[in-house]
């Protein structure tokens, strides 16, 4: 509760929005206290004063009423109508939805078409049958505004009860024995409370609005009775020679349902996890640099790529948090290297920041440099980084399903990327994307250009990935993770197709990969990476058979092998170091089984030529010359 | 694609019986009977009953509603009392008044909408997101009947720009630009919080959008960032803010209620309105049944340009 | 020996494409008869890829799933359609995503306790006492009790889910994929962790994953799911060193693994689970395939000693 105060007040727009609502309601609450002429007291000598007239500070209307003595009465029937319609509509929605969605099946089926039904009008037209039927009245007014907003709530909440039916915690909460009224009460609606909250509050203006809307028509409070929207009405006739009389309720109107937007989108940004977290910015063109200034280029590199003391970084508040932390990497032509890791190590942003692809805000590249035949791309122009994208340097992505655009066919797809680089026809571009899928294997190639992504299995997907990759002949490809979401039997022919075209196309590839298995059938020379910088690296044979740094030696004990046999594993202890609060010198020292006192202290560097290694104490090394 | 909206447009059908059920309903809620109305308090009884008879109000409810839906499958709305003209005839000419001002609303606020939206999101944080945010909470915070009068006062009374009211010149009017000036008030009022609306949902489904694998593979393929934002995030913005259009119709046709009566155009709300206080059931009942029946078609053009949008629906 | 759990023709299919009246539009097979038979104290690993039916196997023997027809005996007794709870006693699951498995609105002591409130009706104290009791034998500190499971790091929260199985009181375990989601480091120590439980309090386990060293490393005895059906099933130090069915052979050999060439098939996928193919449904990706084979589904049966195989020409 506190932090959530504290993140509404964060909100300066929800916090003005939270006072000047407070100031009204506060009003409101002592208008009878307050010394005001009676509201329904005519005195037509006086009509049409003007404000600040004496005795009436904001004048009065065509029966010579106070106008500020009938503003606040009628900002407090105003206020207590919209609220009662907002509570009663919630409350009566979220149950439907809240049974609707848990139930499922013909209970849903039928609840929802009902609701679909009232939703099938446009929202007034039900309102005014309902008041055309009751009467007119404030009372009826209230009724037809809740019923008609009853399906926006119904809705919303079935959506949000379905997501969390089929969550596991509910199937473990009937394992442990609950029923179903049991388990809606105390496992479901804790979790949809807030979104009926968030749903109220953005919802309770406009239902303040539309019951002023129908007292304006003449249909909610009947004279001598008035709220805000009935003396908006009786003020109309006299807009050209009074306009005060219509400006006052109207001005009270707006400010009402202002704070309350304001103050409801606040709630709604203080109560919504993913907003919390930061998350929901946009990502921008390219990473954000901050960079002093450049590491000093290696004199005659040979190297096509080489990523020179890396350092990316996160920033979200006054939290930094170091993903990657000093990476030095080189790539050579038709080389291909892993860099293997486990997740949250800064194997991905270290990839990523290669082509500025980090997400920014919140990623940062904040030092190092990334040179690409000698040419530094970390702060190169946005020009310049998009000319490389796809055409020298390509990337795989791992999940072929959400890293492809949904609403375009894989033809299009490819035949962009050919387009972007080179001033092909769309003839042309669209005859070389066939090809591409040829290329990569995939059967019927010049029907499947026309298909969607949804339309082809996981395996098919990541194909047409490495095609779009492949599209402008790159130097290198940066493959990242590119078979961790697929079954092993795909997995296997995907690392088979990619293997051969790079062998056959003497394209240098970076590939990003957790499992050892992997990288032991695909790359000539490996990295490893802990708490955002590489540990080992050297060739992958020497590296996965005597390893010199504790780290993967223990990290290669711990993974379980086919044949085997049944057996223990060798578990590291403890978990890998937060990226926003990294242990002082070696960040594999805590889990260590032979760390000593100097571990902790200062930085260990990487040392070694060929065989690179952080460690002050390496394996033995008669166990690595093996 | 034909598939999909012949499939559509079955299912309006139980959606439109659902309409006129709900309507004769709340109809037959109504105290006292339709015809002392018609007739007045001092009509004798014998006459009080011979109407109702006429009417074939003597029978069951549910035969009522049948003879009900018969008529209006045949085009008989029936006669308004009040007016003395057949329903149908009265909300026909009405409803092109709406249709014209409701029209050229949700024209402007869909186009507007989007444009701001998609703005906004691209400058997140920068000036014009920030100026389009503030302009946006004002305009979903303000009553559009409120700011229809104010607009009467400033541009017609102080500024005397454009006309007071009416839908055409009293004199001499009645073409196209006479159309257009009496139009622009009333048409940008009533855009103004569907505006908002629109623009915000699709800044936020933008914001969504943009945070997509897919968009860092089209940036990952080189791909212009103006082509990333216009094209890959809007498109896949689009799904989900095509049923807001759908939805921000029905606001627009809601709001045209107001903005008729503020500005005394001839439309389909006004005329409900004054129906509604004269007690005229049978024009009440009509208007309702066939604006809701014109939204319901409208909604299926909306599904039909989600389908055609998002191939994955037709599956 | 006595048997922890036996399931006799198993099944269960969806209905694809519900109409409102009449067959459904196709059936889908999630699980074909199955006969499964764990004795107590033996841990049954079971393989499979993506759409194999291992979940839905696994939900119908706690009863989350109701099966279209067969039968589950667990410790003896039939269990059929009963309510979650009747299983919950006997038999309990330990889900794949450990954080989704929590509410996010309990701390974990309210977790642990509904077990022990619901399916043994225990005393404050004696709740109590036990939680300790299994919050220790599961590693965890006793502080952690109050907290909620946001706090919580995957392997941490899957202890819990761990934790809460045991606290049911259940001797068998469904462990649905317990690693997959956490990284190997981790996942070392929660499938030693899992081992120490099961000496401690002679539980039975049922390990299904998709990773063939972790199954192989845990399992007495292995079944390899496809499309539905055991295709094989045998001796854990048999079935991946000496495969009898060519697609687990396939599975075997696309495993990555370090001094291997890359291996496994070139080409073919899943068929289509709305329309399988009549014969084995493997046979497309075969290369022992016959016309038998296309024609006729294969059964289980034995190929030598307790090794089972579904082929008609098994390796």
């Amino acid at each position: 509760m506190r932090l959530f105060l504290r993140l509404l007040f964060r909100n300066r727009l929800a916090g003005f929005g939270a006072v000047v609502l407070s100031v009204i309601v506060v009003l409101a609450l002592v208008t009878p206290l307050l010394p005001l002429h009676p509201p329904n007291a005519t005195d037509t000598a006086n009509r049409f004063l003007r404000p600040l007239s004496e005795g009436h500070l904001l004048g009065t209307d065509h029966l010579g009423r106070d106008l500020l003595s009938r503003l606040l009465w009628g900002t407090r029937l105003s206020l207590a109508v919209g609220f009662a319609a907002a509570m009663i509509a919630a409350v009566i929605g979220a149950t439907i939805g809240i049974v609707a969605g848990y139930a499922g099946g013909r209970t849903d089926n039928v609840t929802m078409r009902g609701v679909d039904m009232l939703m099938a009008f446009p929202y007034i037209l039900l309102a005014l049958a309902i008041v055309a039927a009751l009467g007119p009245g404030l009372m009826n007014a209230l009724i037809a505004v809740a019923v008609v907003n009853i399906p926006f709530f119904a809705r919303n909440i079935r959506g949000v009860t379905v997501g969390l039916a089929h969550r596991e915690f509910v199937d473990a909460a009937r394992l442990s024995g609950m029923g179903h009224t049991r388990i809606l009460l105390t496992e479901v609606l804790p979790n949809v409370v807030p979104v009926i909250v968030i749903a109220m509050s953005t919802t309770v203006g406009w239902m303040i609005l539309e019951t002023a809307g129908l007292s304006f028509l003449g249909l909610g409070s009947q004279p001598p009775q008035a709220d805000l929207g009935s003396m908006l009405g009786e003020a109309r006739g006299a807009l050209i020679t009074a306009p005060h009389t219509s400006i006052v309720p109207g001005v009270m109107i707006l400010l009402i349902v202002m704070s309350i937007n304001l103050l409801g989108d606040g709630v709604r940004d203080a109560l919504d996890p993913r907003l919390r977290s930061g998350a929901l910015a946009r990502p921008m063109a390219a990473t954000l640099v901050d960079r002093r200034e450049p590491p000093p280029a290696t004199p005659d590199d040979k190297s096509l790529l080489r990523i020179d003391g890396l350092r990316t970084e996160f920033r979200m508040g006054r939290r930094t948090a170091v993903a990657v932390g000093g990476v030095d990497l080189a790539l050579a032509p038709g080389e291909c290297v892993g860099l293997i890791g486990e997740s949250g190590c800064g194997k991905s942003v270290a990839a990523l920041s290669v082509m500025g692809l980090v997400a920014s805000p919140p990623g940062v590249i904040a030092g190092g440099a990334v040179r690409l035949d000698g040419e530094d791309l970390v702060g190169a122009p946005y020009r310049r980084l998009r000319a490389l994208r796809g055409n020298r340097v390509a990337y795989i992505f791992q999940d072929p399903l959400s890293t492809l655009h949904p609403l375009y066919t894989v033809g299009d797809q490819l035949a962009e990327a050919i387009r972007v680089h080179h001033p092909v026809s769309r003839g042309e571009a669209h005859a070389r994307a066939v090809k591409l899928l040829e290329d990569v294997r995939i059967p019927n190639p010049a029907s499947r250009a026309g298909a969607f992504p949804h339309e082809l299995s996981g395996g098919m997907r990541q194909r047409v990935g490495i095609a779009m990759a492949l599209a402008n002949d790159p130097d290198i490809i940066i493959a990242d993770e590119p078979t961790t979401a697929l079954d092993v039997t795909v997995q296997a022919q995907v690392l088979k197709l990619l293997a051969d075209l790079g062998r056959s196309r003497g394209l240098a590839i970076l590939f990003i990969t957790h499992d050892f298995g992997v990288v032991a059938q695909l790359c000539d020379r490996v990295a490893v990476m802990y708490a955002g910088r590489i540990v080992e690296e050297g060739p992958t044979a020497a590296v996965l058979t005597a390893p010199a740094h504790p780290y993967t030696a223990r990290l290669i004990a711990c993974v379980p092998e086919l044949g085997g046999g049944r057996r223990r594993l060798e578990a590291i202890p403890g978990l890998p170091p937060a990226a926003d609060d990294l242990p002082d010198g070696c960040a594999f020292a805590p889990r260590c089984a032979k760390v000593r006192p100097d571990c902790r202290e200062g930085d260990v560097a990487l040392e070694g030529t060929a065989r690179k290694v952080r460690c002050l104490y390496p394996e033995p090394a008669e166990r690595a010359a093996e | 694609m034909g598939a999909y909206i012949l499939k559509r447009l079955v299912s309006a059908i139980p959606v439109l019986f659902g309409i006129t059920v709900i309507v004769f309903l709340i109809m037959a809620l109504i105290p006292g009977d339709p015809a002392t109305a018609i007739l007045g308090a001092y009509a004798t009884p014998e006459n009080v009953e011979r109407l109702n008879r006429h009417l074939g109000l003597d029978r069951p409810l549910w035969q009522q509603y049948f003879v009900w839906v018969g008529n209006l499958v045949q085009g008989d709305f029936g006669r308004s009392f009040a007016l003395n003209r057949p329903v149908l005839d009265e909300i026909l000419d009405r409803f092109s008044a709406t249709l014209v001002l409701a029209g050229t609303a949700f024209v402007l606020c869909a186009l507007l909408g989007i444009v701001a939206g998609v703005v906004s999101a691209a400058r997140q944080y920068g000036l014009a997101d920030k100026a389009i945010t503030a302009a946006v909470i004002l305009g979903i915070s303000v009553p559009s009947f409120f700011l229809g009068m104010m607009m009467i006062l400033l541009f017609a009374v102080h500024l005397r720009w454009l006309p007071v009211s009416g839908m055409y010149s009293m004199f001499g009017g009645g073409d196209l630009p006479d159309l257009i000036r009496h139009l622009a008030m009333p048409a940008i009022a009533l855009s103004l919080v569907a505006t908002g609306v629109v623009a915000r949902l699709t800044r936020a489904n933008m914001l969504e959008v943009l945070r997509q694998d897919f968009i860092r593979t089209a940036r990952a393929k080189g791909v212009h960032e103006r082509r990333v934002i216009w094209g890959h995030a809007l498109r896949a913005a689009m799904v989900s803010v095509i049923p807001i259009l759908g939805l921000q119709a029905g606001f627009v046709l809601s709001g045209a209620v107001y903005i008729e009566i503020v500005f005394q155009w001839p439309g389909i709300g006004r005329m409900l309105v004054d129906a509604i206080l004269k007690r005229d059931i049978l024009l009440v009942q009509g208007g309702v049944v066939f604006v809701a029946a014109c939204y319901v078609g409208f909604n299926i053009l909306v599904d039909v340009a989600q389908a055609w949008l998002d191939p994955r629906i037709k599956t | 020996m006595t048997l922890a759990l036996r399931t006799e023709g198993l099944a269960c299919r969806f209905p694809i494409g519900k109409r409102l009246i009449g067959p459904p539009r196709a059936v889908l097979h999630a699980v074909h008869p199955t006969d499964l038979a764990v004795e107590t104290g033996e841990t049954l690993g079971i393989v499979g890829e993506s759409g194999c039916g291992k979940s839905t196997l696994a939900r119908m023997l706690v009863g989350l799933q109701p099966p279209t027809e067969g039968i589950v005996e667990i410790e003896g007794e039939r269990l059929g359609r009963a309510d979650p709870a009747t299983f919950g006693r006997r038999i309990q699951y330990v889900f794949q995503d450990p954080v989704s498995s929590l509410n996010p609105r309990k701390t974990i002591r309210q977790i642990l306790e509904v077990p022990l409130i619901r399916l043994h009706g225990m005393g404050r104290a004696a709740r109590a006492r036990r939680i300790a009791e299994i919050f220790d034998a599961v590693n965890l500190r006793p502080e952690f009790l109050d907290r909620y499971p946001h706090e919580f790091s995957g392997g941490q929260a899957q202890r819990i889910g761990i934790a809460r199985a045991l606290a049911a009181n259940a001797r068998i375990l469904i462990l649905d994929e317990p690693v997959s989601a956490l990284d190997v480091s981790v996942q070392a120590q929660v499938l030693n962790l899992l081992a120490d439980l099961k000496a401690e309090f002679g539980l039975t386990y049922l390990f299904i994953s998709h990773d063939l060293a972790v199954v192989e490393a845990v399992s007495d005895r292995i079944a390899v799911l496809y499309f539905g059906a055991v295709v094989e099933q045998g001796p854990a130090d048999r079935v991946f060193s000496a495969p009898r069915h060519p697609y687990t052979q396939l599975l075997a050999e696309s495993a990555p693994k370090v001094g291997r060439a890359l291996g496994g098939g070139t080409s073919g996928e899943l068929p289509d689970p709305l329309s399988p193919p009549p014969g084995c449904a493997f046979a497309s990706r075969c290369p022992r395939a016959s016309d038998r084979c296309r024609r006729e589904m294969p059964l289980l049966r034995v190929i030598d000693g307790e090794q089972l195989a579904a082929c008609h020409h098994p390796l």
